[in-house]
């Protein structure tokens, strides 16, 4: 099982100028599997964390570690880093620039200099995974729906057949059916192909229902990591970094304020629905 | 991402050359440019100097500053002083090396013309890159050349789209950072390889950012529009540029500046430079 590690990780922006900026602070950390989220308030570090993880920022002291080896023990080797830890930047749609969909979601294996068939083969998966839709794959991209080609971008990452694939705001922008939907083939797609999901968000709905473990950064440093449970019971250090909880976690504490106590770790609606049944019954 | 870029230099400050007014440092600019080049003898550029460097003081800008404005020029002043050196055919051979000959008047006219394009570009700086923003500057412009309108040059809206290229310079940088990262995660490789991989390399940026980039001029348009823009007609402004006494002061200081390099080219002749 693939496992990415900081250790001792700090990384400042504009390093010695007035526009200093400590992003991360001594952070330590490992990723396996499963969906790990990765939540935090603007400026908390999140996005610079995971352009760590595939070698797109180098860290200004400490390591990453990929399987345990050092991503930038050699510079030149970089690049295999970013094939192992598949990245798709927030409205990756923006970063469409080929001929057809198929073109574009061949991109990454192409660089990897697979053989045509090779490449063929995984740009067909891919846009399985991703649910593109098959007729429009020799069309040009830019004739896409805003959904569609979030969709393709997100394929041409799959593509690559990274061991992580991580997502940063994966959902942005979408409207409700397309955030399940992009949110659900994501999570379909890890099971399915074993490859452990990072997705950074700040929808507490959506980390909610997606994560198998949450990391919650403020101001540069790791102040929450657990299971989903775990940290939403934690509701008054949340609001007090400037997050949120989902919304029925707010519902159960305050319906715990006034007596009616189903647990402070409520936080997906039928779980809720479930605690409150039982409670009717008694 | 680092990207230096030329303008966008503006240093914060309240000097006196930061508070004139951008139209009077304009005019100042171009008659002092062409001052530089009246200057003909060594006591001409020496004044040139001592009121470029009395410029530098007054603006309050570090020299560090100044210093890494000059880095670019470096190889245009270093080529034109080799040049000078060694094609300049004068009486007081220094060194006979057969094919070239380096004469004591081809030393002395090289350092005068790269100090000629050090103090032009020092001096412009001062005026217009260091202490004036761009919006200041293309405001500036617009006024300056407005008289031009009334014999139906679109004076305004040429300036216009200069105030919308520069706003959107930054932003196009930063956008350009993120879809590189984009594409570097996909294992685009922009470092390595000869001349056509590189260039094809560029492909996947430039698509992507010219797409963002008219998506951004069609919603600014429309936002534009929104706010009822028709163009320059009857369009009041928000700071009014307002001509003070040392706006004009400084007018009349570079003038005269200008008439006594003309004084002391007559005057003084002497070692002077040959261009």
């Amino acid at each position: 099982m693939a496992e990415i590690k900081l250790c001792d990780v700090n990384y400042i922006y504009n390093k010695g100028t007035p526009y200093e900026a400590h992003a991360l602070k001594n952070i330590n950390l490992t990723i396996g599997e499963g969906i790990t989220g990765i939540i935090g308030h603007t400026g908390s570090g999140k996005s610079t964390m995971v352009q760590l993880f595939n070698g797109l920022a180098k860290p200004s002291s400490g390591s990453v570690l990929l399987d345990g080896r050092d991503i930038w023990e050699k510079s030149e080797r970089v690049r295999e880093a970013r094939f192992r830890a598949g990245l798709v930047m927030q409205y990756p749609e923006y970063q469409l620039f080929a001929n057809t969909v198929y073109e574009d979601i061949a991109f990454g294996p192409r660089n990897m200099g697979l053989s045509e068939d090779e490449v063929n083969k995984r740009v067909i998966d891919a846009a399985r995974f991703a649910k593109v839709p098959e007729g429009v794959m020799n069309r040009s991209p830019f004739d896409l729906s805003g959904g569609q080609k979030r969709r393709v971008a997100l394929a041409g990452v799959i593509a690559m057949r990274p061991e992580f694939l991580i997502l940063d705001e994966p959902a942005a922008g979408l409207d409700p059916g397309g955030r399940r939907s992009i949110l659900g083939g994501i999570k379909e797609f890890g099971k399915a192909s074993g490859t452990s999901v990072i997705v950074v968000s700040h929808s507490m709905e959506d980390m909610a229902s997606y994560c198998d473990r949450i990391i919650v950064m403020a101001s540069g440093k790791i102040i929450m990591d657990g299971t989903p449970a775990q940290v939403f019971s934690r509701y008054n250090e949340l609001i007090g970094v400037g997050l949120d909880v989902p919304q029925i976690t707010r519902v159960a504490s305050a319906l715990a304020e006034h007596g009616l106590d189903i647990g402070r770790d409520v936080y997906t609606v039928g779980y809720a629905a479930g605690k409150l049944s039982e409670l009717f019954d008694k | 991402m680092k990207m230096d870029i030329a303008f966008g230099q503006y240093c914060e400050g309240n000097s006196i050359l930061h508070r004139l007014d951008p139209r009077a440092k304009l005019i100042i600019s171009i008659i002092y440019i062409v001052v530089l080049f009246l200057a003909k003898n060594v006591f001409t550029f020496a004044l040139l100097t001592l009121t470029t460097m009395a410029l530098v003081i007054l603006s309050g800008i570090s020299l560090r500053v100044i210093a890494g404005g000059l880095k670019p020029i470096l190889f245009i002043a270093l080529f034109t002083a080799i040049i000078n050196i060694f094609f300049f055919t004068g009486d007081t051979l220094l060194v006979d090396l057969k094919i070239v000959k380096i004469y004591l008047e081809g030393l002395f006219n090289a350092g005068l013309i790269v100090l000629r394009i050090v103090l032009l570009i020092v001096s412009t700086s001062m005026f217009l890159t260091y202490t004036t923003t761009p919006l200041a500057l293309t405001d500036g412009m617009e006024r300056l050349l407005s008289p031009l309108a009334k014999i139906g040059v679109p004076v305004h809206d040429f300036s216009m789209m200069m105030t919308i290229a520069l706003r959107f310079i930054p932003t196009l940088i930063e956008e350009t950072g993120k879809i590189m990262n984009a594409q570097k995660a996909r294992g685009a490789d922009f470092t390595s390889g000869g001349l056509i991989k590189r260039a094809r390399a560029i492909i996947p940026i430039i698509i992507p950012l010219f797409v963002s980039a008219f998506r951004r001029a069609g919603d600014l348009a429309t936002a534009m529009e929104c706010r009822c823009y028709t163009g320059g007609a009857g369009r009041t402004r928000m700071n009014v540029l307002h001509a003070k006494w040392y706006d004009f002061a400084f007018v009349l200081a570079v003038t005269a500046l200008g008439a006594a390099v003309v004084l002391m080219n007559i005057y003084l002749p002497g070692y002077t430079v040959t261009m």
